[in-house]
C-alpha cells in the first residue's frame, strides 16, 4: 500500500503522532470508541496538527460537537470542549462566539448532524460569517445509530433506511456553505492528511465562517452495505479518485463524475459577524461620550 | 428616590433582566413576546451586550446557552409554539447545569392557535416540557412591576442553583402597559454564579463538597483556564459520560435537591386577606387582576375571600397553601387554561376543602363577575 508519508520516517512520525496525543489529547479517555479503520481518529488528528501548526492556546480554544459518531471527539481533546444536542453545534458555537469573540471556537460535526438536523443554522451561520471554523466528518451516513442514510450518501447508495437504494441526491456541504455565504469553504479527505491539516489551518485563520468538508470513511455501516471493501480498500478509493480543484477544472462533469475534489473551493473577505458588533458596541460608546 | 415610569409588561422583563446583567439576547420573532426581542436589540449594545436574532426558536436557546458558558448572563424569550420548540436545550441546561432565563410569554394554544389572545396554558409545559426527569423554577409575574423585579429574581436564582429559570408571563400581563415603581440600582440585589476562583484544567467540574452541604458546583467559563468537558449524557463529576447507575443516582438525586432543599429561598407567593378568609381564590399570573376585583366585590358583599397567588409556580408553595387549609371552607382557582394549576390544588387539599374551577380557554380574559359567581356559590 502506497502511504503519503513524505520524507518523515515511520520512527519519527509515531513520536510526533504521541507529542500531539500527550499535548492535545485526554489520554485517560483514549482509546477513543471509533471503530477499527473509520476515518474519524485521522481527522480528528488534523484538526490538533492545524492546531499545533498554528500554535493556538488550548485555553483559548473551544471545540464543540453536536450528535454522532463525530460528536465523540470533544471529549477526547483536551480543550473547552462542549458536547452539544443533536444538530445544534454551530447554534451554541455562536452564543460562545459572541460571548467571547476572543476564543477560537472549532465545530466538529458529521453530516447528518451538520447538514440534516443542523442544516438551518449552517447556512445561517454561513450567511452571517460568524468565526467559527467548521469540520465536518463526513461519512455518508449515519453511524451511531447503524448506517441510516444521511444527506450525502450518494443517490442509489445503500443504507438500513434504503434497503432498495436511495432514492434521494446528495448535498455538497462544502458548496451549500459556500453558496449561502461562508467566507472559506475548502474540502478534504481522511486519506490526504497533509492537505487536510492545511485547509483546517487556513480555516481557522480566516476570520469569518470557514467550513471544511472532511470525506470520512464508515468502513463498518457503509462501506459493509456497499460493498466497498475494508478500511484499506476504502482509503485506496480515496487516494484514487481524489483529485485536486486545479485538476478538477481542467475536467468534464463525466470525468468529474466518481471524483473526490481536494482542496480550497472558496475564500473571500467579508466583515466577520462579532467584530461588527464590537464597532457597533464602540460607535454608540463615543455617541453617548459625545452627547454628555 | 424611587420614581414611577409608564412601561409594558414585555419592556419591564427587559429592563430587569439588564439590571440583572443580562448581555446576551438570543431571540427570534414571535407574538406575543416579540417586544423582549426589540427592545434587546435596542437596549443591549447601548451597556455593551450583544442582541443576536437566530434563524429558528432552538438556535436562540442553543445560542443562549453558549453564551453563558463562557460567563455572560443570557436570555431567550418566546411564546407557545417556540417554547415547544426550545423543550430539549432546556433539558440540556437542566443537565449540563447552565445558568440561564427562557420567557415564555403564554398565548391561546394549542399549535399556532390564537397568537394575540391570553392563555395559560403552559404551566405544565413548563414544568413537564422537556423529557425525563428534571428541576425546574418557573416564575409568573401579575403586574409590570413584578415583571420588572421577578426577572431580576429570575436570573439571581438560575445563576445560584445554576439552572435554568423559567419566567412564565401570559399576554395579559407582556401586553399591558401601567405605572412602574423602580427602585434605584444599589437597592437591587444581584446575585452572580459560584465561580472557581482558580482555574485548574485537573480540577473536576462537577466536584462538590458534599461535607459542607455544597450542591451547586462552581463554575468555570470558557477561556478562563480550566479546561473541562460539558455533556448532555449523564456525567460524573468529571464531566465525562458514564453509564455507571450509581453516578447517575447520584446525579439526578443532586440536580432535584438543589431546587427542593431550597424551597424557601425559591418558592414566593401572596396572600391577601387570607387572615379570616372562608374562599380562597387560587390564581396566578394575569388572572390576578380579575380575582383581585372579584375579592372586594365579594367582600363589599359580606363573603369573607382571600386571594393565595403563587409567584413562583414551579416549585408550588405548597407549604404555605397547605397551612393555609384548615381555615377555608371553599377554594376557587382560576386560569387561563382547561385545569393545570387547579389538578396540583387539588392533590394538595386531598379532598379536605372543596375546589371549584373558573377556567378560560376561548382566547377571552376570565371577568371578574365570573370568578365572583364561583365564590358566592354554596
Amino acid at each position: 500500500m502506497k502511504v503519503n508519508t513524505g520524507d518523515v520516517n515511520a520512527a519519527s512520525r509515531t513520536k510526533q503522532m504521541s507529542n500531539l496525543i500527550y499535548k492535545y489529547m485526554r489520554p485517560e479517555h483514549l482509546p477513543q470508541i471509533w471503530c477499527p479503520g473509520c476515518g474519524n481518529g485521522i481527522i480528528m488528528r488534523d484538526v490538533a496538527q492545524a492546531i499545533e501548526n498554528l500554535g493556538l492556546s488550548r485555553n483559548q480554544t473551544v471545540i464543540v460537537s453536536g450528535i454522532g459518531c463525530s460528536s465523540r471527539a470533544a471529549g477526547y481533546m483536551d480543550f473547552n470542549t462542549i458536547h452539544t444536542t443533536h444538530g445544534r453545534a454551530i447554534a451554541f458555537a455562536t452564543g460562545i462566539k459572541l460571548a467571547n469573540p476572543e476564543l477560537e471556537v472549532i465545530v466538529i460535526a458529521g453530516d447528518g448532524d451538520i447538514s440534516a438536523i443542523g442544516g438551518n443554522h449552517l447556512i445561517h451561520a454561513a450567511r452571517r460569517n460568524i468565526g467559527l471554523t467548521v469540520v465536518v466528518m463526513n461519512n455518508s451516513t449515519y453511524g451511531m445509530t447503524g448506517g441510516q442514510y444521511s444527506p450525502t450518501t450518494p443517490t442509489n447508495a445503500y443504507g438500513t433506511t434504503a434497503p432498495y437504494g436511495n432514492l434521494d441526491r446528495s448535498f455538497d456541504i462544502a458548496g451549500l456553505a459556500y453558496g449561502a455565504g461562508a467566507s472559506y469553504a475548502a474540502r478534504g479527505s481522511a486519506y490526504h492528511v497533509q492537505q487536510t491539516i492545511g485547509l483546517i489551518q487556513d480555516g481557522i485563520r480566516n476570520k469569518g465562517f470557514s467550513i471544511i468538508d472532511v470525506a470520512s470513511i464508515c468502513p463498518t455501516y457503509y462501506g459493509r452495505k456497499n460493498k466497498k471493501g475494508d478500511a484499506v480498500e476504502m482509503m485506496k478509493w480515496q487516494r484514487d479518485h481524489g483529485v485536486t480543484v486545479e485538476q478538477a477544472a481542467k475536467m468534464d462533469p463525466e470525468q468529474l463524475k466518481d471524483k473526490l475534489v481536494i482542496g480550497l473551493l472558496h475564500h473571500a473577505q467579508y466583515p466577520e459577524f462579532t467584530y461588527k458588533y464590537d464597532m457597533l458596541i464602540k460607535k454608540l460608546a463615543e455617541e453617548r461620550e459625545a452627547n454628555e | 428616590m424611587d420614581q414611577v415610569v409608564l412601561m409594558q409588561g414585555n419592556e419591564a422583563c427587559v429592563e430587569g433582566a439588564i439590571a440583572a446583567g443580562m448581555r446576551l439576547f438570543a431571540g427570534y420573532p414571535i407574538t406575543p413576546s416579540t417586544e423582549i426581542a426589540e427592545l434587546s436589540a435596542y437596549r443591549l449594545p447601548q451597556v455593551g451586550g450583544k442582541f443576536i436574532q437566530m434563524e429558528d426558536e432552538i438556535a436562540s436557546i442553543a445560542c443562549a446557552i453558549g453564551g453563558s458558558v463562557a460567563g455572560v448572563k443570557s436570555m431567550t424569550a418566546t411564546s407557545g409554539p417556540g417554547f415547544s420548540l426550545k423543550q430539549e436545550n432546556l433539558g440540556y441546561a437542566c443537565l449540563a447545569e447552565i445558568p440561564l432565563v427562557v420567557v415564555d410569554v403564554q398565548r391561546m394554544g394549542p399549535s399556532t392557535g390564537m397568537p394575540t389572545s391570553p392563555s395559560q396554558g403552559d404551566v405544565m409545559m413548563a414544568r413537564w416540557g422537556t423529557h425525563g426527569d428534571h428541576p425546574i423554577i418557573v416564575i409568573s409575574p401579575s403586574s409590570v412591576t413584578e415583571a420588572y423585579y421577578q426577572t431580576i429574581r429570575a436570573f439571581n436564582l438560575s445563576e445560584r442553583y445554576r439552572t435554568p429559570v423559567i419566567f412564565l408571563m401570559d399576554e395579559i400581563i407582556g401586553h399591558l402597559r401601567e405605572g412602574m415603581q423602580m427602585k434605584e440600582a444599589e437597592d437591587i440585589t444581584i446575585v452572580n454564579r459560584p465561580t472557581v476562583q482558580f482555574p485548574d484544567p485537573k480540577r473536576k467540574p462537577y466536584h462538590m463538597n458534599e461535607k459542607k452541604g455544597q450542591m451547586v458546583p462552581q463554575m468555570a467559563p470558557f477561556g478562563c483556564g480550566q479546561r473541562y468537558n460539558i455533556t448532555g449524557l449523564i456525567h460524573d463529576e468529571s464531566g465525562f459520560p458514564t453509564n455507571s447507575t450509581e453516578e447517575a443516582e447520584k446525579l439526578m438525586y443532586r440536580l432535584m435537591h438543589k431546587i427542593s432543599d431550597n424551597y424557601k429561598d425559591i418558592v414566593r407567593y401572596e396572600q391577601v386577606n387570607m387572615d379570616d378568609a372562608d374562599v380562597a381564590i387560587v390564581c396566578y399570573g394575569g388572572t390576578m387582576r380579575a380575582a383581585q376585583t372579584a375579592m372586594e366585590m365579594a367582600r363589599a358583599k359580606g363573603v369573607r375571600c382571600g386571594i393565595f397567588r403563587p409567584v413562583t409556580i414551579w416549585p408550588f408553595p405548597e407549604r404555605e397553601l397547605t397551612a393555609a387549609l384548615g381555615g377555608l371552607k371553599k377554594i376557587v382557582v382560576a386560569e387561563h387554561n382547561c385545569g393545570q394549576i387547579v389538578l396540583e390544588v387539588e392533590r394538595l387539599t386531598r379532598g379536605a376543602c372543596p375546589v371549584a374551577f373558573v377556567g378560560k380557554y376561548n382566547g377571552a380574559v376570565i371577568t371578574p363577575q365570573e370568578i365572583l359567581q364561583k365564590v358566592e356559590e354554596a
